[in-house]
């Protein structure tokens, strides 16, 4: 059985499956049901200066698939609407019951030096493993300077982490907004104001849908909406590609990272750590599926553990990160073909309009006299792109075959088509 | 789907209860949810073989895609603009031949989209919904167009010859409109009077009108009705029936399972119709089991299904064979009908037992007789011949042309008259549908 011990910012968890600040953190109830479910750590939903906010009645959007299947949520939920001696009481009687288990402390103040070391001194006082820097909310809060309107701007991500630094001597972690056009100004300016860690992504500004009844984006607040903050397994790629950026940068490589964005299954959590994080944070699938979620995470994760020979989560974090390039080091002789499994082909014709429609018409349709549908790719046409795999409702029946081609590893700057290269 | 068992005569009659619950929807309709989750299962397959395997052709992933995305009112309007009674078809299809069978997911799942109950939601809708019917008229052609028979295939084509401007008088036999969507479907296939409704709905395209009780060789005549209109659609079924050639085919309790139907589903009180308690239905086609299934649900102690051959020679589905079974038929194969017996009423039959030699059925010698005081035959329908002198016949159908034109000049014809494909109410809409265009056609070119 593999050893799902892991440590971040210092910090040992006794798995990397912490519960993300949000609504399932908000109340010893719920902290207490996480923790009797398994879950290694919680980061306390995001405390303020009192008094506390006034949220909104309806705070829900979704993003739904054909068959009830949620892809994703959109929320306009602000920071615990508790005053915060409750919550800093509730933490105080968590942490005595649950010795073995993490807290951390969420917080967000306005810019303002005094503020934020204040209310950093009084969580850290109730005795939390670590504190979160909250930069990255993207609705209602940023309105009133905080949040995201933060996390924007690099000088002051770097500025108020080194606050809550100088005032504390816990772990300090900064949450990056993926609101930004570059993530690594944010890690960067993180890592120059000393912070431990950076957890990331925060939710995804967004409209999840129109309410074509009330003309109003949903969720419809008495005939009006606002945009908030996506989540769940829709914002995974993003969340992927923000923390292999971080990882693989030369920069900010050290940096520890506690990845957050649509973590459902023990194999996300397995690809977030093999890009390169040290510890994981879930939200959106225990909203969906209850604490419960986390048994397959644990068990899957230690069973595929096992199977690969990883002894502990160090022993794979970051594999990927090095495999992980800009498109300029690829390489550009790699050549594979997409190959028609006819056995297990049922006849669908889904690769055959994709190709013929959308790509390369690449691949054949004929029909036999008995009916037989048959879909064959031509490969002097095919380039390769996997769109008819992808496509294609059955698992493993379109597979991609690498060339054989013996050609050299060549990427872009050293082609002979690039007309830099021939200028040299 | 799964197959609902009917409540059964425990050595009592049944009660008007049970015999109505036996006579509900055998299937009920999908919920808004359940619709959605099976669309959601279609894999939207590039030219289809679900639309090959339909006899008129719906585009089937596209309206079960406007089911995913929440428009079933134009769900509705793809069906119908190639079928006009998608609801009947939905209802009575045997899709587990059709377009079920031709499924991809058969191959992959192993069991097909639910095609049937799916169309049966949109369409169903649709016409719960009301309004202005979906379909517009070209403008008025001036041309006027006799359909005789007011079954699948002449409304059908009466419908779509409206739609293309023409005016159109169906001469109808019967009391009422419908054919074998009225008087020959198992009653629960169409509970709730669907077939009145959908006539009633397909004529909201207008410039159709139907005249009752309107029979060939009786107040009607061909030549008369080519005298007054442009162009005559013949579609007017199988009007006979086969005999078993046997003595003693007069006795009381013997008739035919095609009437035996009709009264059922004339009937408003199913618990009012006299059944045996030893019934015996002979035949292996889909009219010998709709007989036999009702024959059970009504209460018949015990029913007996009779055929000289093996259950692979059957033409009823294995759907419609697993549903007799279910509801406690008993199938006896290879046993051919020898003798009738009783007095005036018939009380016993004797078969002989069958077997195959080489592809030729011959009699093995022995025999068993089953005690009965019903016995249902369908052993087939035929045309009757006797009032459609004049048009060319062969093997017992309507010869029929290109474009659905008879041996007589400017008369067309269709459904189960004629030799076109399975006689099923989904082929006689297409007829009626084709045959329609054949005579706008024809028309033109007068």
């Amino acid at each position: 059985m593999a050893d799902l011990k892991c440590t971040i910012a210092g910090i040992e968890s006794i798995n990397p499956f912490w519960l993300a600040s949000a609504p399932p953190t908000d109340k010893y109830i719920n902290v207490v049901r996480a923790f009797e479910a398994g879950w290694g750590g919680v980061v306390w939903k995001t405390l303020g200066e009192d008094p506390p906010v006034v949220n909104v009645s309806s705070r829900y959007g979704v993003h739904k698939d054909g068959n009830q299947g949620v892809l994703g949520i959109n929320n306009i939920e602000l920071i615990s609407d508790r005053p915060l001696e409750t919550n800093l009481e509730e933490i105080r009687r968590v942490r005595k019951e649950w010795p073995d288990r993490v807290i951390i402390g969420s917080m967000m103040a306005v810019i303002e030096e005094k503020v934020w070391k204040d209310l950093a001194v009084r969580i850290a006082d109730a005795g939390v493993h670590g504190i979160e820097l909250n930069l990255g909310c993207p609705h209602g809060m940023c309105e009133r300077g905080m949040g995201s309107a933060i996390g924007q701007v690099p000088e002051m991500v770097e500025k108020v982490t080194r606050w809550v630094k100088e005032a504390v001597d816990i772990p300090v972690f900064t949450k990056l907004t993926p609101n930004i056009t570059n993530i690594l100004w944010s890690a960067e300016a993180a890592q120059k104001g000393g912070a431990d860690a950076v957890s990331l992504i925060n939710t995804v500004n967004s409209i999840v849908s129109v309410d074509l009844d009330e003309m109003a984006p949903n969720p419809v607040v008495d005939g009006k909406g606002t945009h908030g903050g996506y989540c769940g397994s829709a914002v995974k790629p993003i969340a992927l590609n923000m923390v292999a950026e971080i990882a693989r940068n030369p920069e900010t490589r050290d940096l520890e990272i506690s990845a957050i964005g649509g973590i459902e299954t023990w194999r996300d959590a397995a690809e977030f750590i093999a890009l390169g994080a040290e510890g994981l944070q879930v939200c959106t699938a225990a909203m969906l599926y209850g604490f419960r979620i986390v048994d397959d995470m644990i068990a899957g994760l230690s069973e595929w553990m096992d199977d690969k020979g990883y002894q502990s989560i160090e022993d794979f974090c970051g594999m990927a990160v090095p495999n992980t390039v800009d498109w300029n080091e690829l390489n550009m002789n790699f050549d594979t073909k997409a190959f028609i499994n006819p056995d297990s082909c049922i006849e669908c014709g889904r690769c055959h309009i994709a190709c013929e429609d959308t790509s390369h018409q690449a691949i054949e349709f004929t029909v036999a006299n008995d009916g037989k549908r048959s879909f064959t790719v031509v490969d002097e046409d095919c380039v390769g792109c996997n769109l008819c795999a992808h496509v294609c409702p059955v698992p493993e029946c379109i597979e991609m075959r690498p060339v054989d081609n013996g050609k050299p590893y060549v990427t872009w700057p050293n082609h002979s088509l690039n007309p830099m290269k021939a200028a040299e | 789907m799964s197959l609902r068992p009917c409540a059964a005569a425990g050595g009592s009659l049944l009660s008007k209860e049970e015999i109505d619950a036996n006579f509900s929807d055998l299937h009920e309709p999908l919920s808004g949810l359940q619709a959605r989750a099976e669309a959601d299962r279609c894999l939207y397959c590039y030219d289809a073989p679900c639309i090959d395997a339909c006899p008129t052709s719906i585009d089937i992933p596209t309206f079960i895609h406007q089911i995913r995305t929440g428009n079933v009112e134009g769900s509705a309007k793809t069906i119908l603009s190639e079928n006009i009674m998608g609801g009947t078809c939905a209802r009575a299809c045997p899709t587990e031949v059709l377009c079920e069978r031709a499924c991809v997911l058969n191959v992959s799942e192993e069991e097909p989209v639910e095609i049937g109950a799916l169309q049966r939601h949109a369409v169903d809708y649709l016409m719960a919904k009301g309004g202005a019917h979906p379909f517009k008229r070209e403008p008025e052609t001036g041309k006027h167009i006799a359909v005789v028979g007011a079954g699948p295939a002449g409304l059908s084509c009466a419908h779509r010859a409206a739609m293309l401007g023409h005016k159109v008088t169906v001469f109808e036999a019967k009391e009422k409109p419908g054919g074998l969507n009225e008087y020959g479907l198992a009653a629960y296939k169409m509970v709730n009077d669907f077939a009145q409704k959908e006539v009633e709905f397909l004529l909201g395209i207008g410039g159709i009108d139907i005249e009752y009780n309107q029979r060939l060789g009786g107040t009607i005549s061909i030549t008369e009705l080519q005298a007054q209109h442009d162009a005559v659609y013949v579609a007017v079924g199988l009007g006979a029936t086969n005999a078993l050639g046997l003595q003693g085919e007069d006795k009381d309790g013997m008739r035919d399972a095609v009437d035996f139907i009709e009264e059922l589903r004339q009937a408003k009180d199913k618990s009012t119709i006299k059944v045996g308690d030893d019934v015996i239905v002979i035949g292996a086609g889909n009219t010998a089991i709709d007989a036999a299934v009702q024959a059970k649900r009504l209460g018949a102690e015990n029913v007996t299904l009779v055929y000289r051959r093996g259950e692979a020679n059957m033409s009823a589905t294995d759907w419609e064979i697993d549903l007799a079974r279910t509801n406690g038929v008993n199938i006896r194969l290879w046993s051919a009908p020898a003798a009738i017996h009783g007095k005036s009423a018939v009380s016993s039959m004797t078969f002989e037992r069958m077997r195959d030699e080489g592809g030729k059925l011959v009699a093995s010698g022995k025999s068993f007789d089953l005690p009965a005081d019903m016995v249902l035959k369908a052993i087939g329908q035929k045309l009757d011949t006797s009032k459609l002198e004049g048009f060319d016949i062969s093997a017992g159908k309507i010869v029929t042309g290109d474009n659905f034109k008879t041996s007589v000049a400017g008369v067309f014809a269709g459904g189960d008259s004629i030799q076109s494909g399975e006689d099923l109410t989904v082929q006689a809409v297409e007829d009626g549908k084709q045959a329609a265009h054949a005579i706008d056609a024809f028309l033109k070119a007068k």
